[in-house]
């Protein structure tokens, strides 16, 4: 795979490389048994998203002596994805299998579990709960506390303070989303909207930037988005001249002139504390879930788009978030008029997994 | 041209033949799957990987061992039934490509269906019994729609099974993230999901679900309905000639519309087992694109129902394998596309040897039929 790669992706795996060697301690090659990694994502591996999130953090674990990754891009959430798990069982003896995809879980990984109770599964969706198989487990991190550094960035960079939001489904993981980006704009900007546009579906490039030109027809100056693949939102709102703001990866690189900073994963987190744990023969945790007080997210260096005073005040809120500073402080109404968040919410409230409806400021519906 | 083919009929009768199209048949493809993994072993020679790494692989992760080989099957079991969804049509001249909206709309009619029947506890062989019912009609339904149009409208049956799919997904949507959303699936929307007391389990001792099983039997099924009965005669001669068989009274529309139908029956029959055997419930993941591929598969196997089971199992086997090739060499995933692509031209090109390869032709002149 390494000859294909861009350089842009060596750099960060180098990048990652270096952190590995950092975060972990020395002595892996005395690991009991030699584990064998199966990894699978449900797009390529250098998507500018969500699987390249993955795939980036999970070159720390290939450093790791006594650790063999083997990977496979590409895998529907069809029962293609149980054969492929399986597949890595029985023909290359894989002993761990991460699943990152939200569909994996549900019955795929939940039925392979029970079939090879020897074999450790994690699935990176907070799914797994009690009763479910013990050798199987979920990884998360709460990306909207990086939405809400966005906005917080965004109300500061944008003249007008109208933003615009490209979103795949509205369901509570992407609502919450649009919503922490709308409260961290009105953290830093009292009188910013957010105006998003739904595609319906995770990956849609043509609808994309359909949405993302309507958004900047409509006034709006800088774009956040959550779709599987935000290469085409961040690019045709650099193209149109507007700012924007990063989800999942990074996609600095994308847009020189208008990138103000973006939401990040940190599985590298997760995955490096697997591997130590591994190494010391000690059993996985079933359940991990983090934002910033953890490690476990981050947001993009600062682009050409960010203001200093953005800059100032983005870094601020990642400084609260990492004391567990809430960011959904009710009475909060949502755009129908109705109070939907009373008092203080811990940003790890499980209320907030169901969240079903936009805040106030935010212009959209979604029905 | 009748008299061409009432010329033909009896010489196609004598068993020598016979075995000699049946060889042709046979080798034509054999030689153009030997072509295409040269061509493909000059690519990856190309990108510096070795070919006998590739293949043995292939052979490893397809058929290598009883575990690749049920991967294999398993997976073929929904592309049989989709190859057959475009074959039928095929023979009678229709372009279907719109499988994949039956197969979605069947599927989540059956999990439409099982709501009700599974809460009230109906015993699972009749629920199933009903929920493959309902998948086959309403795939039916569609698809049979694009042969009306066809028919009865002149519209152009590519272009509107092609539209009615997208409808179909968007109509399943519109369900699954409305009406019939099981509230506990957030954030995947998905019907209720049947339950594991309902789903229909493996053929005993395997792990491929019985929608193989049904693909098979469909597949000789199909083959003596087009090859051995007035009505695949019928069928077949409206696809050769659709005046000709007008002239001759035979009930073109009848019969257009009936392959279609015959081609949803199988394609939401697919999504039934996608629904009952796989996922147990209707969501997003049953766009999975099988609809297409069988368009692939029906094209390799040159719309004969019989030959639909091999070619898919062929995909099955280089789908399974193509997992393990990206992680043993490191390749990705769109390899094993570059492979199916080259198979697909070459088998298509190959088309052109049919009838000028003279050790297959009869030894009486000018018969090509």
């Amino acid at each position: 795979m390494s000859q294909f790669n861009l350089s842009r992706r060596s750099l960060l795996k180098a990048g990652a490389a270096g952190l590995a060697a950092a975060a972990l301690p020395m002595g892996y090659a005395r690991a009991q048994s030699p584990i064998v990694l199966g990894a699978v994502y449900v797009g390529p591996r250098d998507d500018f998203g969500w699987n390249q999130a993955h795939s980036v953090a999970m070159e720390i674990l290939k450093q790791v002596p006594g650790i063999t990754v083997i990977e496979e891009e590409n895998v529907p959430e069809t029962d293609a994805v149980s054969q492929s798990m399986e597949s890595m069982i029985n023909l290359d003896g894989a002993n761990l299998v991460l699943a990152t995809s939200f569909g994996y879980y549900s019955p795929f990984v939940v039925e392979l579990a029970k079939k090879y109770p020897e074999v450790q599964f994690r699935h990176a969706a907070p799914l797994w709960k009690e009763g479910d198989p013990t050798n199987a487990g979920s990884y998360f991190c709460y990306l909207n506390q990086g939405h809400y550094v966005n906005g917080v960035a965004a109300g500061l960079s944008s003249p007008t303070g109208k933003l615009g939001f490209v979103a795949a489904k509205p369901i509570p993981s992407v609502l919450s989303n649009i919503n922490s980006f709308l409260l961290g704009a009105r953290k830093s900007n009292p009188n910013a909207t957010v105006q998003v546009i739904f595609t319906g579906e995770w990956s849609m490039p043509v609808r994309e930037a359909e949405a993302t030109n309507a958004l900047v027809d409509a006034g709006c100056d800088v774009i956040g988005c959550h779709v599987d693949g935000p290469k085409v939102v961040v690019e045709t709102a650099e193209g149109r001249g507007v700012k924007t703001c990063g989800h999942n990866a990074s996609q600095a690189p994308l847009a020189p002139k208008g990138f103000i900073t973006g939401a990040e994963y940190k599985w590298s987190t997760i995955y490096s504390m697997y591997a130590d744990l591994l190494a010391k023969g000690e059993p996985l945790p079933n359940f991990v879930a983090g934002g910033f007080h953890n490690d476990m997210l981050q947001n993009t260096p600062y682009g050409a788009g960010a203001t200093p005073e953005a800059i100032a005040a983005a870094d601020a809120a990642i400084t609260d978030l990492k004391t567990g500073k809430p960011i959904y402080v009710g009475p909060l109404k949502d755009n129908a008029g109705n109070v939907v968040i009373e008092g203080e919410m811990d940003n790890y409230d499980p209320v907030l997994d169901g969240m079903n409806y936009l805040l106030e400021g935010v212009i959209g519906s979604i029905t | 041209m009748s008299a061409e083919t009432a010329g033909s009929i009896p010489s196609t009768h004598t068993p020598n033949v016979r075995m000699l199209k049946f060889a042709e048949a046979l080798f034509v493809p054999l030689v153009a799957l030997l072509v295409s993994a040269v061509l493909f072993s000059l690519f990856l020679l190309i990108i510096g990987k070795s070919p006998v790494d590739f293949f043995s692989l292939v052979w490893t992760g397809g058929f290598g061992s009883s575990f690749s080989i049920q991967q294999s099957l398993q997976r073929s079991a929904p592309l049989i039934l989709a190859g057959l969804a475009f074959a039928i049509p095929a023979r009678i001249g229709l372009t279907i490509i719109g499988a994949e909206g039956a197969l979605v709309l069947g599927g989540f009619a059956a999990a439409a269906i099982a709501i009700p029947l599974v809460t009230f506890g109906i015993p699972a062989p009749l629920t199933w019994l009903l929920m493959a019912l309902i998948a086959m009609v309403t795939g039916g339904v569609w698809i049979g729609l694009a042969g009306w149009l066809r028919h009865y409208r002149g519209v152009n049956e590519t272009i509107s099974s092609l539209l009615l799919s997208y409808i179909a997904i968007a109509i399943m949507n519109f369900f699954v993230e409305g009406a019939l959303r099981d509230p506990a699936s957030a954030n995947k929307p998905s019907t209720m999901p049947i339950g594991d007391a309902y789903r229909i389990g493996s053929i005993p001792g395997t792990d491929v679900h019985w929608g193989f099983a049904a693909g098979i039997v469909l597949a000789i099924a199909l083959y003596i309905l087009m090859s051995r009965t007035t009505f695949g005669f019928a069928a077949r001669m409206t696809g050769g000639n659709v005046r000709a068989a007008q002239a001759q009274g035979l009930p073109v529309g009848l019969l257009i519309v009936s392959c279609c139908v015959i081609a949803g029956c199988c394609a939401g029959l697919a999504g039934f087992f996608e629904v009952a055997a796989i996922h147990g419930q209707a969501n997003a993941s049953l766009v999975a694109g099988y609809g297409f591929t069988g368009i692939l598969i029906a094209f390799l196997a040159r719309h004969n129902p019989l030959a639909v089971v091999p070619v898919a199992i062929l995909f099955g086997a280089i789908a399974a394998a193509g997992g393990l090739v990206q992680r043993r060499m490191g390749m990705p995933d769109a390899t094993v596309l570059v492979l199916q692509g080259i198979i697909f031209v070459v088998l298509l090109t190959s088309d052109t040897l049919y009838g000028r390869l003279k050790f297959f032709q009869p030894p009486v002149g000018g018969d090509r039929t």
